[in-house]
């Protein structure tokens, strides 16, 4: 019984991390209907940065992490700004191969100002210390990632429900043309989307860097999250959340009872099991569309 | 842009005799070609043609059925394996392994495909990476295919004679490709090929016009899963070594990003895709070779970025490639081609 316990919340922690991104994930797709593979890479140019101005620059912690957040920010509206709106009559499959195009452009500026080397990054909270409740045993990174996460959503939910930004941003999302009779100037929420899912995803990134920091460390984030924000539903950020968290338990749940070679796989079969019943995620309304 | 006049000449291979010249004379270009190439550029080709006919498969299910697939390396991985171990265990000529192994592809894409009936756009994306990955990961697992250790390929013995060299190769995969590309333009333009296309436009619409969905969506990814199937068998032969660590889900995305550029929707796209992609791949392996662009690349590297870390620029090449493509001519390639061959058609006005 404690095992079960201990691998649900391990799991639950590991899932915090893919919420993290399928939040990222979700937030794009409702704002300018892309699945975004570029996620990965536009949390992980932060965190490389965040590494160059604690190294090189002698920054403290709260500094570089501070300066990874803007970097995000400014990333993620360059993307939306010089590229991807650039792109005219966009079909899904033309809008993906640009994301893809872009997530390939900075995972090769990555690794090329940075070499392969696996490197860490010095955090105050180490990953090797536990916290013990009750006989669960809870790494404190781990716990850090999920009271993080948790923040996040919050503020995320706040900022939706009660800012005038949030709210333009949920009204672009839900119909882009009225949004604009209504004076909302969309180009720029979507701008400020790319941002806000791009500094969503760095703080995964650096919470995930501690441990192993390599230029190919957010394909797997990236993948479970958008797996689980698929799962969720693409459309519904709360099921976004569910989703990767689903993803996280079963993973654990699978590699401690079954099998742990297959871990990675049966996330994707639970995925392709639960989309053969509600195809269109667990949360979100199943939009039959019109001949 | 030319009239045709009865439903013969809508469907016939060869619309003129020009067009039959320059096939013929085509022909003979790729036949004489390995007489005055050098190996590498054999080898090259030989790559590029096992290429063509994975994205030209691919191009079937994406371009013509309007679905999305970032499996294709399972059934890459499928061919390739299958091929091997029913060569050597099963003892079958190498043919006959090919076809079955391919056919087994067929099979799993048959699988992938019901699902998918009901999905569309990134739900889709995400079956069928999950099912390309586990493809993968399981043949990973299993001894009798090598495990993590990967298969060696079994001597190539075809009609009692025993294929060495990238020449003689090259007339294996050469042919099997040409044949298979004009068994997939034979049907796109035939009743299969406009009820794919039918699929794509207007789905629902094309099944209250009375094409059976289930039967087609499940067929395009059927064949698109054999052409990968073929191609992953002759790949085996090209590297003699294979491993599950080739069979990522990169490769996926390079062989639809080689449709896409190429150019959805037509039978040259994928080949023109293919044939560049390919290309720029395996000349950015060895970049700083290249005579003043090396150096510049290399001094680049050494003061401002790693210099451990300069093979990775093929990442960024091709990112560019694709944005570029995206942005400037959203219909690829053959996009390119057919809007240049309007402007002449039509010019002087």
């Amino acid at each position: 019984m404690v095992n079960l316990i201990q691998m649900i919340v391990s799991g639950i922690a590991v899932g915090s991390a893919y919420a993290l991104m399928g939040l990222g994930m979700v937030l794009i797709y409702k704002a300018s209907e892309v699945p975004n593979f570029v996620q990965g890479e536009m949390a992980l140019a932060p965190v490389f940065i965040s590494y160059l101005l604690m190294n090189s620059y002698g920054a403290p912690v709260w500094v570089a992490f501070a300066g990874a957040l803007v970097f995000a920010m400014v990333l993620g509206c360059i993307l939306e700004f010089a590229v991807l709106r650039r792109a005219k009559d966009p079909n899904v499959l033309g809008l993906i191969i640009i994301t893809i195009g872009l997530e390939m452009i900075l995972l090769g500026l990555v690794s090329w100002k940075f070499g392969a080397d696996q490197r860490s990054l010095p955090f105050p909270i180490s990953s090797y210390d536990s916290v013990v409740i009750g006989n669960i045993f809870i790494s404190t990174l781990d716990l850090l990632t999920l009271v993080v996460a948790l923040v996040i959503m919050t503020i995320l939910f706040l900022f939706f429900r009660f800012s005038k930004l949030g709210v333009a941003m949920k009204a672009t999302q839900q119909n882009e043309i009225a949004a604009r009779l209504m004076g909302i100037r969309t180009n720029r929420i979507k701008m400020v989307t790319w941002g806000i899912s791009a500094m969503v995803g760095s703080v995964a990134g650096l919470l995930a860097a501690p441990v192993i920091m390599e230029p190919f460390m957010m394909w797997d984030p990236m993948l479970k999250g958008f797996a689980g924000a698929v799962v969720g539903g693409m459309t519904s950020l709360p099921g976004a959340v569910v989703g990767s968290y689903l993803v996280g338990v079963i993973e654990h749940l699978f590699g401690g009872y079954v099998s742990i070679e297959f871990k990675s796989v049966v996330a994707f079969v639970v995925i392709v099991i639960v989309l053969c019943v509600r195809p269109s995620g667990l949360l979100a309304k199943h939009y039959i569309k019109k001949v | 842009m030319d009239m045709k006049r009865d439903y013969y000449e809508d469907v016939e291979i060869f619309s003129s005799g020009a067009v039959v010249f320059w096939f013929v004379v085509l022909g003979c270009l790729l036949a004489a070609f390995p007489f005055f190439a050098e190996n590498y550029y054999i080898y090259v080709a030989n790559y590029i043609a096992i290429n063509i006919i994975v994205v030209v498969g691919l191009n079937l299910l994406v371009g013509f059925t309007g679905q999305i697939s970032l499996g294709h390396a399972g059934f890459y991985a499928v061919g390739a394996y299958g091929t091997i171990t029913l060569m050597t265990e099963a003892h079958l000529p190498f043919l006959v392994a090919l076809v079955l192994a391919a056919l087994i592809a067929g099979l799993l894409g048959f699988l992938l495909g019901l699902p998918a009936l009901r999905l569309e756009g990134p739900y889709l994306a995400i079956a069928t990476l999950g099912f390309g990955l586990t493809i993968t990961q399981v043949i990973g697992k299993i001894e009798l295919l090598g495990g993590r250790q990967g298969l060696k390929a079994p001597d190539l013995m075809l009609f009692g004679r025993q294929l060495k060299t990238d020449q003689e190769f090259y007339f294996l995969a050469v042919p099997i490709a040409v044949l298979l590309v004009l068994f997939a333009r034979n049907v796109v333009k035939t009743k299969v090929g406009r009820a794919f296309i039918a699929i794509r436009d207007a789905d629902i619409a094309a099944e209250t016009l009375g094409i059976n969905l289930v039967f087609y969506k499940t067929l395009a990814f059927a064949v698109s899963a054999f052409y990968a199937g073929i191609a992953g068998g002759l790949y085996a032969f090209v590297l003699r070594f294979i491993d599950p660590e080739l069979f990522s889900l990169f490769l996926s995305i390079m062989f639809l990003t080689m449709a896409v550029v190429g150019g959805l929707g037509s039978i040259m796209g994928p080949i023109a895709g293919a044939l560049v992609l390919s290309w720029v791949d395996l000349e950015l392996r060895n970049i700083l070779s290249i005579p003043y662009l090396g150096d510049w690349l290399r001094h680049l590297s050494s003061s401002y970025f790693s210099l451990t870390g300069v093979s990775n620029i093929q990442f960024i090449v091709f990112g560019l490639i694709l944005v570029g493509i995206m942005l400037f001519e959203p219909l690829g390639i053959y996009g390119i081609w057919i809007r240049a061959k309007k402007y002449w058609k039509t010019w002087p006005f």
